[in-house]
């Protein structure tokens, strides 16, 4: 056990040492968040729909953009192409190390600088009047692992299947997409028409969105928030699985 | 000399699918190895591209299983003990393997540290390595910043960081310049002295020569042949003739019957505006065999006697020349 949080680290530090090299890299995933915040967070206060709360739009806004900021998760698996196609992953698995312990440390790296771009976005909201439930906070972040862990997996596994990154970035959109729109971040689906709200409940973020709010709102008793951490727990672990299985083979 | 690696029948296939409408394709990549390699030699595969080398090596790295057959490695079965082998194995692969964006120390220390040394053991064997193939310099730079002949001693190193008893090098001089070249086979050597088993691939003929205790020639997904390089040189027995004349069909026919008549020939091997003889003793030979040209009327534009090559050797076994093969 000792062996494999060992092997998880080095492969985490590796992978931090490599973000911290290219700073543009790291300006741009951190910033960028802050970016979207700062462009849309005006045009709340004049938005009047049915369905959006008006008293405070931003506390509704700044967890979807959050969740928002999971669906970048989707593009990781390119950092990982370059390691396949320069014999990095060759050379990881003629080591005797766990093979879950080599992806787990990549995709933890890719984790902590997600949170890190989360909790400057929180912190960039503040000034701008969010207001939330802190210790509600610290719990969406806990459900902001698990959502960050199964879309980088995922991204992960894809990636060494397929070996090309253009292909990659393809299907990352073409997924992600309307993972978002069917989410609700955007806009909120009681707008939609009844079918659209049934395909809805197939998209494990639509429940990620609810949850989110009622987290920054301090609803902890909120079923949406129990449920939200049982489906992206499970699918979690089967992704990392699914991950592992695919760099277990993967060849250049 | 106790045997590293025994094979018995690694086999080898890949399903290709070539175009959406047909049915997937079987290609057999590797199609049956019987394969012995003992403690403390020099092994190598020589081969052209695709006859199934780095398939093979893979395989026996532990990175892609075999369709069938077995293998054992340092005493480990390759089916059910991968984990064990990779701990007495190291390998490097023709990319090389080395993280560019990190400098060749910290790729040293993950490497070593992976394989289950501790910091202060990974530091001791990273500062050794730097210290034998001259890469203390370099060390703390990227791995970008390196040349082609930088950038394959620290593959090289990669490999052996955790000092193992077999080491697999896949191609390992491939795209280096001659100087560099030698100074690899040099590193190799001291290898073995050490008491490294190494199991390369090359498709130099000249590398396989210098460097190889025995050999392997594989074709086709085979071992064609095996043995030392002498004496796989010795199996063509006698010397190699060729004169370069013009000559059309018909002459090329009649010299070709007239050089068999020779009880001194033991193979005739014609081909455009050359023809190449085996010869048994050709110093002592060729007068007389530069008379029957003369007498048969034909000029001869060049001569050249030479030792049995290795490229004789796959010729031989294949009926084709290595060096056609990327020429």
């Amino acid at each position: 056990m000792f062996g494999f949080w060992r092997e998880t680290r080095l492969m985490m530090v590796r992978n931090l040492t490599r973000w911290a090299r290219n700073p543009a890299w790291l300006m741009v995933g951190l910033f960028q968040p802050i970016l979207y915040l700062l462009l849309f967070a005006p045009l709340l206060d004049s938005l009047h729909m049915p369905g959006v709360n008006q008293g405070n739009t931003l506390k509704s806004f700044t967890p979807g953009l959050l969740v928002m900021l999971a669906m970048n998760a989707g593009f990781a698996g390119m950092n990982i192409l370059d390691d396949l196609h320069d014999g990095v992953i060759e050379r990881l698995r003629v080591t005797p190390a766990n093979r879950l312990a080599l992806i787990l440390g990549i995709v933890l790296c890719e984790v902590l600088i997600a949170l890190l771009s989360s909790l400057l976005l929180i912190l960039a909201a503040v000034p701008m009047g969010f207001r939330a439930d802190w210790p509600g906070i610290a719990l969406l972040f806990g459900l902001l692992v698990l959502v960050h862990t199964m879309m980088v997996s995922a991204s992960y596994a894809v990636a060494l299947a397929i070996k090309d990154s253009n292909a990659l970035a393809a299907m990352a959109s073409a997924i992600t997409i309307p993972l978002l729109l069917l989410s609700g971040v955007l806009l909120p689906l009681t707008l939609a028409p009844a079918s659209i709200r049934t395909i809805a409940h197939a998209n494990p973020f639509y429940y990620v969105v609810d949850a989110a709010r009622a987290l920054a709102s301090g609803e902890f008793g909120n079923p949406d928030v129990l449920r939200a951490f049982v489906i992206v727990g499970a699918l979690a672990v089967l992704a990392l699985l699914w991950a592992t299985r695919r760099f277990r083979h993967a060849v250049a | 000399m106790n045997p590293i690696i025994e094979t018995h029948q690694l086999k080898k296939e890949f399903r290709v699918r070539q175009s959406k409408e047909r049915q997937p394709q079987i290609i057999e990549a590797v199609k049956g190895i019987d394969l012995v390699v003992r403690a403390g030699e020099i092994f190598g595969f020589l081969g052209p591209n695709g006859a199934g080398k780095t398939t093979t090596l893979r395989m026996l790295a532990t990175l892609i299983p075999p369709s069938s057959g077995q293998a054992s490695i340092a005493g480990h079965d390759l089916a059910r003990e991968a984990k064990q082998i990779r701990s007495c194995i190291g390998y490097v692969s023709q990319a090389g393997g080395a993280d560019v964006t990190a400098t060749g120390r910290e790729n040293l220390m993950l490497q070593a540290q992976l394989h289950g040394l501790s910091r202060r053991g990974a530091e001791q064997h990273t500062n050794a390595l730097l210290d034998v193939l001259e890469l203390e310099a370099l060390a703390d730079r990227l791995v970008k910043t390196y040349s082609g002949g930088q950038r394959r001693r620290l593959d090289l190193a990669l490999g052996m960081v955790h000092r193992p008893r077999l080491l697999f090098l896949d191609e390992p001089t491939t795209g280096l310049d001659p100087h560099s070249r030698a100074r690899l086979w040099d590193e190799v050597r001291r290898l073995r002295a050490d008491g490294t088993t190494i199991f390369l691939t090359t498709h130099y003929l000249e590398e396989a020569d210098a460097l190889a205790d025995r050999l392997g020639i594989m074709d086709d997904g085979l071992i064609v042949a095996e043995g030392t390089p002498e004496s796989l040189k010795q199996q063509i027995a006698g010397d190699v003739i060729t004169f370069g004349v013009k000559s059309n069909n018909g002459t090329r026919q009649k010299l070709e019957a007239l050089f068999c008549q020779q009880p001194y020939v033991r193979e005739v091997h014609p081909a455009d505006n050359q023809i190449q003889l085996y010869v048994e003793r050709g110093e002592e030979n060729l007068p007389a065999l530069l008379h029957l040209l003369d007498a048969a009327g034909l000029a001869v534009q060049r001569v050249a006697l030479t030792r049995p090559s290795l490229d004789d050797v796959f010729l031989r076994k294949t009926g084709r020349s290595l060096r056609e093969e990327h020429a």
